[in-house]
């Protein structure tokens, strides 16, 4: 099927993206890494694959793609672009929406703020096959907000106890406050392959016994699904600081791989 | 103009019209009977009557169900702060025992007023059955929640009930409450039951108490901390 016939298709049948939160407890674990790259991946898949910038704060899926953008998210909110012209083609072939400097004063969520990210969302979700919203670190309302508009929930995190704490407090949070019964677990910078699942093993154990028994309904506990873990590579330093995506420079490392591992389970 | 279908038989509204005459309800002057603004009255009336309770006067169960999935939708496009109080009777059984069922009638009319007086005139007050009320409290940010519940319980301990004369009832109740998950579209069953399981736990805990449903708990305790990186599997990924 081409994507021409893939679009039509899509907009005859009223079609709309499935909305990926990609979100982390803590910062600096990799999270736009793994959001862009990932999108590539999807992309390489045959998807039609939208990234949103949603950390409004603290914006820098353009330092990742390399693009200096003319029009922004900022632009948009603030009535001086219409959307269309905010969409941007990446490197990787998928399409963005970077959020732009500016955008500080929407690091808090008043109504418009959430308007705005709700206008924006569902007027992009009938023209792609997935939306990756790129959320910021933490569990602050507007990171909250954004991973509520999703479908599903990724949340990206390293072996690190500080990041691994701080992933766990973000899955309590969306446990009881919305309800997310399943969370899926992207493990960032392990030293073997299989760590990660070690990790997703006692990141259960400890929800199987602090944070399911409290849910209105415990009798559906949360379920963390085990999507991959990429290894820390050398390669992904050097991609990084280039400002390059891994999958376009170096698709044959380990950690290219294990992206394209993260792409094909997340399409099942 | 057309003019209305006579019906061929007549309307028989006796049923209606002696109702309206028990719940005290007086159709406006006026008004020729069987004419279409009196019908219209006769209407009004009856959906009064259908919406409230008839021993307290509160909103009944049908008018709160209705309202709370009015609210149920402005939580879900405003993402205002709404909590659902669920409120209980305590040991009502042996106020009905010990007084009689009159008495009982007086103090659930008498709780009755006496959430009344705690709330807004925006908030909704039902006798949701039985000695239970529940109370619908739309735009009460949570930090709120706590003081409201504990206003409400006060006042209805501290008024006794006078049920005949020179007999005084003290009752106390138990609250439970919860809060509508913002942005986020509940369904009324699930936020009422939410609500329920905080009365059941205030009832379990002592009564006349008011418990309420903690927000999402960002902690991290030192229980879990030590589960999270306990076991020695664990530990050898960081060493």
């Amino acid at each position: 099927m081409t994507s021409a016939d893939r679009k039509s298709d899509a907009s005859v049948s009223g079609k709309r993206a499935r909305i990926t939160a990609v979100t982390s407890g803590k910062g600096g674990v990799g999270k736009t890494f793994v959001s862009a790259n990932l999108a590539a991946a999807l992309t390489l898949r045959g998807e039609r694959v939208l990234v949103l910038d949603a950390d409004l704060g603290l914006a820098n899926l353009d330092v990742v793609l390399n693009l200096t953008p003319k029009i922004t998210l900022h632009d948009v909110f603030t009535g001086k672009a219409d959307l269309d012209d905010a969409v941007l083609a990446a490197p990787g072939g998928f399409s963005v929406v970077l959020a732009g400097s500016g955008m500080v004063e929407y690091s808090r969520l008043t109504p418009d703020v959430r308007n705005q990210l709700l206008a924006t969302v569902e007027s992009l979700a009938p023209r792609f096959d997935r939306i990756l919203l790129d959320t910021g670190a933490g569990i602050s309302d507007v990171v909250l907000f954004a991973v509520s508009l999703a479908d599903e929930v990724l949340i990206v995190t390293t072996p690190e106890p500080t990041s691994l704490t701080d992933a766990y407090a973000t899955i309590k949070v969306l446990a009881s406050q919305q309800q997310r019964r399943n969370i899926r677990l992207v493990v960032n910078q392990v030293t073997r392959s299989g760590d990660g699942r070690v990790i997703r093993g006692q990141l259960q154990q400890v929800v199987d016994k602090f944070v399911s028994p409290h849910l209105i309904d415990p009798n559906t506990p949360l379920k963390l699904e085990f999507l991959g873990d990429v290894p820390s590579d050398p390669a992904v330093r050097e991609a990084v600081l280039k400002r390059q995506l891994l999958l376009e420079v170096m698709p044959g490392t380990a950690a290219a791989i294990a992206i394209g591992v993260v792409a094909d389970k997340l399409m099942n | 103009m057309s003019t209305p279908k006579v019906p061929d038989t007549p309307l028989r509204l006796n049923a209606a019209l002696q109702l309206l005459q028990l719940a005290g309800h007086a159709l406006p002057d006026g008004l020729t009977a069987g004419s279409a603004p009196w019908l219209q009255a006769v209407i009004d009336g009856l959906c009064e009557l259908s919406s409230r309770d008839a021993l307290t006067g509160l909103a009944n169960r049908r008018q709160f169900e209705l309202t709370l999935a009015r609210e149920i939708d402005r939580v879900a496009r405003a993402g205002e702060p709404a909590l659902v109080l669920m409120a209980d009777v305590d040991h009502f059984k042996k106020v009905n025992d010990t007084y009689g069922h009159p008495a009982g009638d007086q103090v659930l009319k008498a709780v009755a007023q006496a959430l009344l007086d705690c709330v807004r005139p925006m908030d909704t007050v039902a006798r949701f059955g039985g000695e239970e009320f529940a109370i619908i409290l739309p735009n009460c940010p949570a930090a709120f929640g706590q003081t409201v519940a504990e206003r409400i319980r006060r006042k209805v301990e501290q008024r006794p009930v006078t049920v005949s004369h020179g007999v005084d009832v003290s009752v106390t109740i138990s609250l439970g409450g919860a809060f509508a998950p913002q942005w986020v579209r509940s369904s009324a069953a699930l936020w009422v039951e939410r609500a329920d399981r905080q009365l059941y736990l205030a009832k379990t805990t002592g009564r006349n108490r008011a418990c309420l449903e903690q927000p999402a708990i960002s902690q991290v305790s030192a229980e879990e901390k030590g589960m999270l990186f306990g076991t020695s599997q664990f530990q050898d990924l960081f060493e």
